[in-house]
This record gives C-alpha cells, structure tokens and sequence, in this order.
C-alpha cells in the first residue's frame, strides 16, 4: 500500500490532499510513518524499524499497523 | 548562494510595465463587498497587483452602500449606473456621460443579472474605445440555471435534476421527485437547501419576489463543495483555471474560507466546458463533488468569483489577464498553479462620512 505521491506532509504530522482540500493533523508516530512511507521504505522495513526502537510486540504492531492503513484509506490517502 | 547569484535575480517588488498599461482607467461593477460579496473589490485588487498604482480604477455602482464605493484607496471614482431593468438606452447613456468624465478603456462587469444588457451594447462601447471581453449572448443562455439540465445532458456534464417552479404547485411535482432536502434556486441568485413542504413554500415566495420566475428546484446531491474560476479565450481553451474547495461555508452557501486543490478532473471538466461553449471571458463552475467521484456541476457563473483574488495568490491573475487580452494583447495560457493556497474572508468596519454618502445619494458619483 502506497502512499498517494501528491500528498503534502509535514514533520509535525500535518496531511493535506491537494486533490481534495482534505487535511489531517497526526500525532508525531504518524508523522515518522508518513516520513517513512514517502521515502519509498516497506512495510517490513518499516516495522523492522519500529520493532527495533520500541517496546512492543510483533503481533501488536501488526494490529496498528492495520489499524494505521485502514485510517489512511478511510481518508482516501493511499494509491489505489 | 553567493553574492553574485543574488544580484542576478530580478527584486520581487520591481514591476516592468509596457507603457500601454501605464495609465490604464479601468471600469469596474460588484462593488458589494458584503456577506453576500460582488466580485468587483477582489477583481480590482487583482488588478491593482498587476498594473500597479498607476491604474485608475472607476466603480460603477447601483446602490449608495455597496462598500466599494466609499473604499477610496482601491476605488478612485464611483459612478452610480441605471438598473439593468432600465434597459441599455439608460446604461450607454450612463457610460457616454462617465466616458466624458474619465476616460474609460476596459468595462468588466460582475454580475449576473447586468451582463446581457453589457453584451448587448459591447459594439457602442467598442465605438467609444473602452474595450470589454464577454460572452455572447448565446453562450450566456447556454448555462443558465434554467437551461443548465439540458446543457449537461447534451454535452455529457454531470448536472443535478432540476423542475422551474411557476407556481406553488409546481414545488409538489419536485418533492415527489426529489424528496427532501431539495435545493430551491433563484433565477440569478440565492440557494436554499430545504428539509420540508413548508421551507420550500417560502423559499419559493422569497425567491420570485426577489429575482422573478422560474424559481428553480433541483435535485440536492451530497459532496464536497469545489468551485473553479477560469477565464476562456473565446476559441474553445482556457487561459487559466485554478480549483478551490471551500472549507467554510455561510448560511448563504458562499466560501469564507477556501483552499486551492489540483486535481486532473477538475481541469478536464473544465476544459470540457470551454471547448463546449466556445467560452469567452471569466467564469465561475461551482461543483459537488461525491464520494463516488462524479463531479455535479450545480451552476455556471457568467463571471468572475468574488473569490477571484485567490486565484493571484496561487499564480494565476485571471483579472489582469482578461484585461491584457481585451486590450488585444495575445496571451499564454497559465500551465500551473500553487495547491495549498488558503483564502479566509474578513469583515471589516471602514469608517466615512455622511457627505460621502449624501453625495453619492444625491448626485450618483463620488
């Protein structure tokens, strides 16, 4: 699942769709995955990451991992 | 960057004008800029942007408290003008007199209701050398709200359904069509979403007093609120388009607050609508666009939006463009725009003094 490529991001967590006029406010963890995900990195690559430098279990960040992608479709920010 | 490479950029502020737009003067209506805007104020700050201080600007007025009028660092000379229902005897009449006065060389009208008067006599003006650039007649009736069905389903635009309204028993015909809410329109302006038999009673008695029949009922479709200025070359393209979707809306359906959006199918509808119409001069689509991606088109305003300032912040000044192509000049077309550009409306309490208004009461110029 690929971010839109027109989506503007911001450090502090900020989304606007220039498509849309839609924007988002996300906390700084959305802002890490935004980041992340606009550098072209994998969702393996990503949670790899997370699993590294947080305290957290496998099965739990796939569940917010979900959670996560579900929020970004619901706001029709991902490529279809 | 070195000192060098600074010194070679041009200053922002620097402004190179050929010298046929030096003393440009400038005639401009939609000086009522209330909660229900005139797009003149945004047109003359667009213009002003452009042709700088030099310009002079003449507000051609129809009541003594449109703002406009007393707002004298934009607006250098108001002139009050005859009714559009007075006919186009009065309005060259009018302008023959304020020509005498001030030097005309461009007439952009504003509203709705005064432009068939203004085509009309556009061959006079040309004769007194104030230059104008407008729709015809025929591209004017092509979007209007009471031919705006057939115009979208003859050229495959998504147009919401809609019944004229003559009389109260039309309203029934519509609510059995559309249920409620349905949205009951003015013929020029005013829009009304009403929830029951009742507010459609007096949305329709409301809306023939103030604009005459057909009073219009169409079917209410539900999205997000996009609208896009545009200016056409009268050739079938657009020079400039720049979308915006409003982000605050008032209890008369106006944006007080928008953002310009970019969007590959907004351009096309656009595109679409000026090589369907042969579209010459500025023009407002207002749009819904819903969850399932059709883009509704609900109206077609024969003229800028009072909104139009917004479409200089993201780089394209439609009104000075209009201008320069009515003086003859051959323009690009604009190719992009800046998506992101946010626009907040603001009310304003400008102080005058009552000669000013006695003057303009009395006298019919300020």
């Amino acid at each position: 699942m690929k971010l839109k490529s027109n989506i503007a991001t911001s450090e502090n967590g900020f989304i606007f769709n220039p498509a849309t006029g839609d924007s988002f406010s996300g906390n700084g963890m959305a802002a890490k995955l935004l980041e992340a995900m606009k550098s072209g990195k994998t969702e393996d690559d990503i949670k790899q990451d997370i699993l590294s430098r947080y305290e957290v279990s496998e099965s739990q960040l796939n569940l917010d991992w979900d959670n996560w992608m579900l929020q970004l479709k619901e706001a029709n920010l991902l490529e279809i | 960057m070195d000192a060098a490479a600074k010194r070679s950029k041009p200053a922002r502020n620097l402004r190179m004008m050929p010298n046929k737009y030096a003393n440009l003067c400038i005639a401009v209506t939609g000086l009522n800029a209330n909660d229900n805007p005139g797009p003149g104020m945004a047109v003359i700050r667009s213009l002003k942007e452009c042709f700088g201080d030099g310009l002079r600007i003449i507000g051609l007025s129809y009541e003594s408290l449109e703002p406009g009028i007393y707002l004298r660092g934009w607006v250098n000379k108001t002139y009050q003008i005859p009714y559009p229902t007075e006919g186009t005897a009065a309005l060259v009449e009018r302008l023959t007199y304020i020509n005498e006065q001030d030097k005309l060389d461009l007439i952009i009208p504003n509203f709705d209701s005064e432009l068939f008067n203004f085509i009309k006599i556009a061959p006079q003006l040309q004769q007194m050398g104030i230059a104008t650039y407008l729709p015809t007649h025929q591209q004017l009736a092509l979007r209007d709200k009471v031919n705006l069905k057939n115009f979208g389903t003859k050229n495959g635009f998504y147009v919401p359904a809609d019944h004229k309204l003559y009389t109260t028993d039309d309203i029934k015909k519509a609510a059995d069509e559309f249920n409620f809410p349905m949205v009951i329109k003015g013929k020029f302006y005013d829009a009304y979403v009403v929830y029951t038999m009742d507010q459609a009673l007096k949305a329709f008695h409301q809306l023939y007093a103030a604009w005459g029949i057909p009073v219009i009922a169409q079917q209410y479709i539900k999205g997000n609120e996009i609208n896009i200025a545009a200016l056409g070359d009268g050739n079938g393209n657009n020079i400039g388009l720049v979308a915006m979707r409003k982000l605050y809306i008032t209890d008369k359906g106006k944006a007080w607050a928008g953002v310009t959006v970019k969007d590959d199918k907004l351009t096309q509808l656009a595109n679409h609508f000026a090589s369907a119409t042969n579209w010459k001069g500025g023009y407002e689509m207002e749009i819904m666009s819903t969850v399932e991606g059709h883009l509704y088109i609900l109206e077609i305003n024969p003229r800028f939006p009072a909104w139009i300032y917004l479409t200089v912040a993201a780089g394209q000044n439609q009104p000075a463009a209009l201008t320069k192509m009515a003086l003859g000049e051959v323009i690009k077309p604009f190719t992009d725009y800046q998506a992101g550009k946010l626009f907040v409306r603001y009310s304003w309490d400008h102080i005058a003094d009552i000669a000013d208004f006695q003057q303009i009461s009395a006298f019919g110029e300020l």
